[in-house]
């Protein structure tokens, strides 16, 4: 009996997995689509629309906006919210509770609520359609991310060992630089890596502060999508699906490894 | 490291010192002095004010007010990483993410110490804790004995003229505490330098101490060598705190240079007496007491309490007796080998020399504090 229920259960798990993956994987075969339609089933098979992607001003462009801003996104926010976390966990317990709810603010305000605002002051101080709007933009919406991810690390650091390496010598960037870094570093660089994708996907705030002469790459798929169902857009869904994927076993990777040290 | 290289220990001279946080008081204005090249032991129960010395000292908490001079200069504001002086923690507190020798090696590095200097000076300190073999290993492969090890060497790699150990064997057990006990009095015999122990263990304190600085309640009760402590508490809570003991109340009654007092009935003369007004108690040594039968002839400077034997222990080198006396209190007595044996249920006299009665001023505290 007990393994009949469990292959219901293995059943049961197996569907929840087909129906959390299938709309992603429905994007990979329809890249290779041989007409121009974003049809499921596709017809024929073609390369076509990775050559379209790599070859069309308009989405190596918006790519490598996003690109850069992404980049710059993930170094400043983890800067910041590194910070932060440290504010907030050194803090009496009532200040770093209240602080850390603040600073939290930007993942829980709904999107376009956001959008609007940073709208309405982009138009005054015309950082609309700027690389520094956006970094701006997303870096307010990455910090939450990345103090979280680091604040869970320094929970877990013992700070008698910061105590150690200060009765050994160390000043208090040296203790930072050679002991609570490199204790913290997988909060911190995962809090970089969401910090990057919070930009690097961001639709709504984007659109809203997006100009013909700078489009990030969810933009273009937006436009593209709405405007002639180009299957590019599903050769662009699958380069981003391998991408993410092969981020994230690596870093899974990495995480084993570190652990078996 | 070697005996041509001997450190000097450094002085500690500790004058009027308190720490308060906020309305309380951790620490009541104490005096300390500690000799270079010293071995001296903080003992006390938890919450006395030995950590909180040992952190003063450490520099890791401001002095509220007083003095505190290392090798007879101030160090009130001087950051902790920069007095030079080893600490080693009850928690190890080893670097995780380094092995044992970059561990050993991190002081070194700071200090800008580099090549073969280094590598020579982390070996010779890892040989000295008899750790070398472990050199490549990371903290979490160690056991926690082989942990402290390390820490030992990494706080002493650096040749400080002070070392600070706060509790360092307080989460090992018996056999491994003993043993690494007898290694750091060989550590410190070797060395010259100025050890400063934090303990709530007087055994402990005993086995590794030139002198034990005794705390309660943020004070210093008293400080001297093991035996001074043990032969003439200056405080109930001195004699009850180190080693075993029996403590007997009575009315009490003072003649000249004898007090005499009424326990249960029955008379009991010690030599000295108290300042006027303190209401004394007297301190018995379970070993500086006799048991005869009962009615047996003493002699005319020995007191004689009857009792009845409540609980008889056989240890070994001996026996240990609890003896019920007629006022309900327990003595404790130890018994030599051949020695006549006693079963529960003997009326006994326990005997004793006026001269071996320690007679203290009674306070309350000392019972308290102890259970």
């Amino acid at each position: 009996m007990p393994s009949f229920f469990r292959i219901l259960l293995g059943l049961f798990c197996l569907l929840v997995a087909i129906l959390l993956l299938a709309p992603t994987l429905v994007v990979i075969p329809m890249s290779f689509n041989g007409n121009k339609s974003l049809a499921f089933p596709p017809v024929g098979f073609s390369w076509q629309w990775y050559a379209n992607f790599f070859s069309s001003p308009d989405w190596t462009t918006s790519f490598s906006n996003s690109l850069i801003v992404a980049l710059i996104v993930a170094v400043v926010a983890t800067v910041i919210g590194t910070l932060a976390a440290f504010g907030v966990s050194r803090a009496a317990a009532r200040t770093g509770g209240l602080l850390r709810a603040l600073l939290i603010t930007p993942m829980v305000v709904p999107g376009v609520v956001l959008a609007i605002g940073i709208y309405a002051v982009y138009l005054d101080t015309h950082l609309v359609g700027t690389v520094t709007g956006f970094v701006l933009a997303h870096t307010m919406l990455a910090v939450p991310f990345v103090l979280i991810a680091v604040q869970a690390s320094l929970e877990v650091f013992d700070r008698r060992l910061e105590t150690a390496a200060s009765s050994l010598g160390a000043g208090r960037l040296t203790v930072f630089r050679t002991v609570t870094l490199p204790l913290i570093l997988p909060g911190v660089l995962s809090g970089a890596l969401f910090a990057f994708i919070t930009s690097f996907d961001e639709i709504i705030v984007a659109l809203f502060i997006t100009s013909p002469y700078l489009k990030t790459l969810p933009v273009q798929i937006y436009s593209s999508i709405t405007r002639d169902a180009d299957p590019t857009v599903a050769a662009v869904g699958t380069l981003l699906f391998l991408a993410t994927s092969l981020i994230i076993i690596a870093g899974l990777l990495l995480g084993m490894r570190r652990e078996r040290t | 490291m070697h005996a041509s290289q001997r450190s000097t220990g450094a002085a500690i001279e500790i004058r009027k010192a308190s720490k308060r946080y906020g309305a309380f008081t951790a620490l009541n204005d104490i005096d300390l002095d500690i000799r270079p090249g010293e071995f001296m032991t903080l003992l006390g129960p938890s919450g006395s004010g030995k950590t909180t010395t040992l952190n003063l000292i450490a520099g890791f908490t401001d002095i509220t007010s007083g003095t505190l001079q290392i090798g007879g200069k101030s160090v009130t504001g001087l950051p902790s990483h920069k007095r030079n002086i080893g600490v080693v923690f009850q928690h190890y507190a080893l670097f995780p993410h380094m092995t044992v020798g970059k561990n050993v090696a991190y002081p070194l590095a700071l200090r800008g110490i580099k090549g073969d200097e280094r590598a020579k000076r982390v070996r010779r300190a890892l040989d000295m804790v008899k750790m070398a073999d472990f050199a490549h290993r990371y903290p979490s492969e160690l056991s926690g004995g082989q942990q402290q090890r390390v820490a030992l060497a990494r706080a002493l790699v650096f040749d400080p003229p002070l070392l600070l150990m706060d509790e360092p064997l307080g989460a090992l057990d018996k056999k491994l505490r003993e043993w690494l006990q007898l290694e750091i009095k060989r550590i410190h015999r070797e060395l010259g330098t100025t050890f400063v122990y934090v303990t709530h263990d007087q055994e402990e304190a005993l086995v590794l101490s030139d002198r034990i600085a005794v705390f309660n309640g943020g004070r210093i009760e008293q400080i001297g060598t093991g035996r001074e402590l043990y032969d003439t508490p200056a405080t109930l809570f001195v004699g009850r705190f180190i080693g075993e003991s029996t403590v007997l109340r009575g009315s009490a009654e003072v003649s000249g240079d004898e007090t005499a007092m009424v326990i249960g009935g029955q008379k009991v003369f010690a030599r000295g007496r108290l300042a006027d007004g303190a209401r004394p108690v007297i301190l018995l040594r379970p070993e500086r007491v006799a048991l005869k039968r009962a009615g047996a002839d003493v002699d005319a400077d020995e007191n004689r309490l009857t009792g009845t034997i409540a609980e008889a222990i056989y240890l070994g080198s001996g026996s240990k007796y609890e003896v019920r006396l007629s006022d309900g209190t327990i003595a404790v007595v130890r018994s030599p080998l051949g020695a006549t044996d006693f079963v529960i249920g003997d009326t006994v006299d326990v005997t004793f020399l006026r001269s071996d009665l320690i007679l203290l001023p009674d306070d309350a505290s000392a019972d308290v504090t102890l259970t």
